[in-house]
């Protein structure tokens, strides 16, 4: 099947049988029939409704019969310009890549930290009953994300258990998922500035003013932001304690005896180690974290004051709710460049590099 | 045979795909035919192949699923036709893909907020000239449910809102039957006595759904009378949400979010609120889960413009893609005859689309006759394209109405509704 067998017979080919297919040709005709189920389930339901999406995202098409009937036109790239050429379309989903942002922006590297801590907690030797904490951690992955959001709206709600809490620390809670205050601008308002800068409030980008961009995420994503570190930590601190493991204990040993201490052998040996599955764990983050859906769908609908907005479920309301399925369509692809983009991005910052950096190096090179 | 390897690798992922782009173009092409043969065709299309009818209905819980059920199944069994009802758990979804997939239920709920975006794309049926009926409905329900001079469905049902008072509350507070607010005046007056520290006087959903009867009262609204120019930066409803949000600030009015409810029934029903704003749809929450609240609805207080209030009401849409419309037909005009309607309001507490039935929900619910009298002064939402995503920002700006900057919130709501007319044409 591969370039270097095609090599072999032909060199062998006037020994052997001169015409036909030969041995390994079948080989691939069986290899092909056996992913054959594969592809064809994937290609139906994956690449053709990829297609099909990106065709709706250049149409006309008004949700009535098949995108592909001749009564669809094509319409160029109206329904993205929709997205920035102002108005109420721009200015939500201006809002949702605001929401959506702050929330990849805290939820990413707070999960990722969180599950490494985690993982090399759990996957030290001395601990006992690893196994039940690993089971404890990992518990909320398992569990439904909306019955998880029930919960949460149960547990914050006005009068519910964290608000209790708080009160038994005489500070009165917020009314967590009905107060869209930004959490950027609460703080800035401790701090007196309750007022935007002229500079920031008159100018801005998709609908928003700069000030509005930084209000930071309302309480009530913040409480969405909780939930998600909580509910996926589980899962990555798995993918983390499967690469501890397979770090061999004699690197360790060898570090302890050039003399490195806990906190040296973490950072200079074990993460290093990680750095695969570091990749892993921020990219998946990355990609969910941009996608999220669930919560908001059972959880608040975008609300209050569309600060729980997402690209994903404005995608979703514009399409179904106000029948604008080709502008719905255009956002879904706007967020997937977005990830696209995103996951380059930190590709090339977390390679693999040829040379070790001078502060990391243990020996010195300039030694005689 | 090197070469023969090579072209054979890129054939076969190639007549996969193409396989697989043919069955798809098969799919997506047939049903576009059907589709086009089917709105030409009309009704009377093969009724032996397909002469199941099915209903998709979002319901409001057991007994109104219960009882439209029977009613169909009472016309199933009358007309000799099969017909089942199936309950959306996310009707507006369930609907777009039916829609989507050329394949429709034949009957359904259709709100008027839906309604403009599904007759511009022609998947409903304007079956309102074919009613034997028409002349029964409400006027203004008709009206909400005309799309380009049409009439496209008949109205199933409505609701109006009313003023809901929790009457132990009301005698606590040593107030009487004379008290019962008329203006705006009296409501804020009521609203202060009722507060105390475990209860505020009054409660309803941040939304234009609630606030928009002050709108009305003050003879505001969003859209002119002739549906072209949008009208939201008025004066009038400046003085609508001044009169609002001086009851938010002054601690008399708070919405249900803030003191821990889901909704102002929720809020009435538990104590936190002595009154609220809702549409009869409170009946069956009051009945079922506070059924020791005793209450009492009011006509709406008159504002500087007179009474106003809004309307909320469904129809029954037929779809344009229903290989047998007739029999739909028949079975909507069963659905809306005197008798039914008169029953589901029985079942489930709606209050009757046609004229004919009012005298029996009068008769029938004593206590509610506020609400339908309402229906005089009521008006009903917008319906034009667009128009329910202005109105929920809007929404979303209401939650912040206390410390709301009332000119800049109606500026952009001006800005956003003359866009949705503009572009609706």
């Amino acid at each position: 099947m591969s370039a270097p067998t095609g090599a072999t017979s032909v060199t062998t080919a006037p020994r052997t049988t001169p015409r036909g297919p030969g041995i390994r040709g079948r080989e691939a005709a069986a290899g092909w029939l056996f992913i054959a189920p594969m592809l064809i389930i994937l290609g139906l339901f994956l690449v053709v409704p990829v297609l099909m999406a990106a065709w709706v995202s250049v149409s006309d098409w008004t949700g009535r019969g098949s995108p592909l009937s001749s009564t669809v036109g094509f319409v160029g790239a109206d329904n993205f310009r929709q997205l920035v050429a102002g108005g109420l379309p721009t200015q939500d989903f201006g809002t949702a890549l605001r929401n959506n942002a702050w929330y990849v922006l805290l939820v990413v590297p707070l999960q990722t930290a969180l599950s490494m801590f985690l993982a090399v907690m759990v996957n030290r030797r001395i601990l006992r009953g690893r196994g039940a904490f690993r089971t404890a951690f990992y518990f909320p992955s398992v569990t439904s994300s909306v019955a998880i959001t029930v919960l949460f709206l149960f547990l914050f709600s006005a009068s519910g258990a964290v608000n209790k809490l708080v009160g038994y620390l005489s500070a009165e809670g917020p009314n967590w998922f009905a107060d869209a205050r930004g959490v950027v601008h609460i703080a800035l308002g401790a701090v007196g500035l309750d007022q935007a800068p002229a500079a920031l409030a008159e100018h801005g980008f998709l609908g928003l003013s700069w000030w509005a961009w930084l209000a930071g995420p309302s309480v009530a994503m913040s409480v969405f932001i909780v939930m998600a570190i909580f509910t996926t930590s589980g899962t990555f601190m798995l993918l983390f304690i499967a690469a501890l493991q397979a770090i061999a204990g004699d690197v360790e040993e060898a570090a302890v005896m050039d003399g490195a201490n806990g906190w040296q052998r973490f950072w200079f040996v074990t993460l290093p180690m990680l750095r695969p599955t570091l990749f892993t764990v921020v990219t998946l983050g990355l990609i969910g974290c941009w996608q999220v859906f669930d919560q908001i769908y059972t959880g608040t609908q975008g609300g209050p004051a569309k600060t729980t907005l997402t690209p994903a479920y404005l995608s979703y309301t514009a399409s179904f709710e106000s029948h604008q399925w080709g502008r719905g369509a255009a956002i879904a692809f706007v967020l997937f460049a977005i990830i696209v983009t995103m996951t380059i991005l930190q590709r090339i910052v977390l390679r693999e590099r040829t040379s070790v950096p001078r502060r990391k190096r243990f020996v010195r090179e300039d030694r005689p | 045979m090197h070469r023969t390897d090579r072209r054979f690798r890129t054939a076969l992922p190639l007549a996969l795909l193409t396989t697989g782009a043919l069955t798809l173009t098969a799919c997506g092409g047939g049903s576009g035919f059907d589709e086009d043969a089917d709105t030409g065709g009309g009704g009377d299309e093969t009724p032996a192949e397909t002469s199941e009818l099915t209903l998709l209905i979002g319901s409001s819980g057991d007994s109104e699923t219960d009882a439209v059920t029977a009613a169909v199944d009472a016309w199933a069994l009358e007309s000799g036709i099969d017909a089942t009802v199936t309950v959306a758990s996310d009707l507006n979804q369930e609907l777009s893909q039916g829609f989507a997939a050329g394949s429709p239920p034949d009957v359904f709920y259709q709100s008027t907020d839906q309604l403009a975006g599904y007759a511009s794309n022609g998947s409903l049926w304007a079956y309102g000239s074919e009613l034997a009926s028409a002349d029964d409905f409400y006027p203004s329900l008709v009206e909400n449910f005309t799309y380009d001079g049409e009439l496209f469905c008949a109205p199933k049902d409505f609701s109006t809102l009313a003023l809901v008072i929790n009457t132990d509350a009301w005698a606590a507070a040593g107030l009487t039957d004379a008290d019962v607010p008329t203006d705006w005046d009296g409501l804020a007056a009521a609203a202060a006595a009722l507060t105390t520290d475990t209860q505020v006087g009054l409660s309803f959903g941040p939304e234009y759904q609630r606030l928009g009867v002050f709108m009305a009262q003050a003879g505001g609204g969003l859209i002119s009378q002739d549906g072209t120019t949008a009208i939201a930066d008025s004066p009038e409803n400046l003085e609508a949400l001044t009169y609002v949000q001086q009851m938010l600030v002054d601690g008399v009015l708070a919405f249900p979010s803030a003191i821990d409810s889901g909704w102002g029934g929720e809020a009435f029903g538990s104590g936190r609120a002595a009154m609220t704003i809702e549409g009869n749809w409170i009946m069956g929450a009051l009945r079922n889960d506070y059924p020791d609240v005793p209450f009492l609805v009011a006509e709406l207080p008159a504002g500087p413009a007179g009474q106003g209030t809004l309307q909320f009401t469904n129809c029954w849409g037929i779809a344009a893609d229903s290989p047998n419309q007739q029999a739909a037909l028949e079975l909507v005009e069963f659905l809306t005859s005197t008798e039914q309607q008169a029953g589901f309001a029985e079942a489930f507490g709606v209050m009757p689309s046609v004229l004919s039935a009012g005298d029996d929900f009068r008769t029938a619910f004593p206590d509610q006759v506020a609400f339908l009298d309402s229906a005089e002064f009521a008006i009903g939402m917008p319906t034009v394209q667009g128009a329910s995503d202005v109105i929920g920002d809007l929404n979303g700006q209401i939650e912040g109405l206390a410390t709301a900057d009332l000119a800049g919130l109606l500026t952009s709501v001006q800005t956003n509704m003359q866009a949705v007319l503009d572009s609706a044409g």
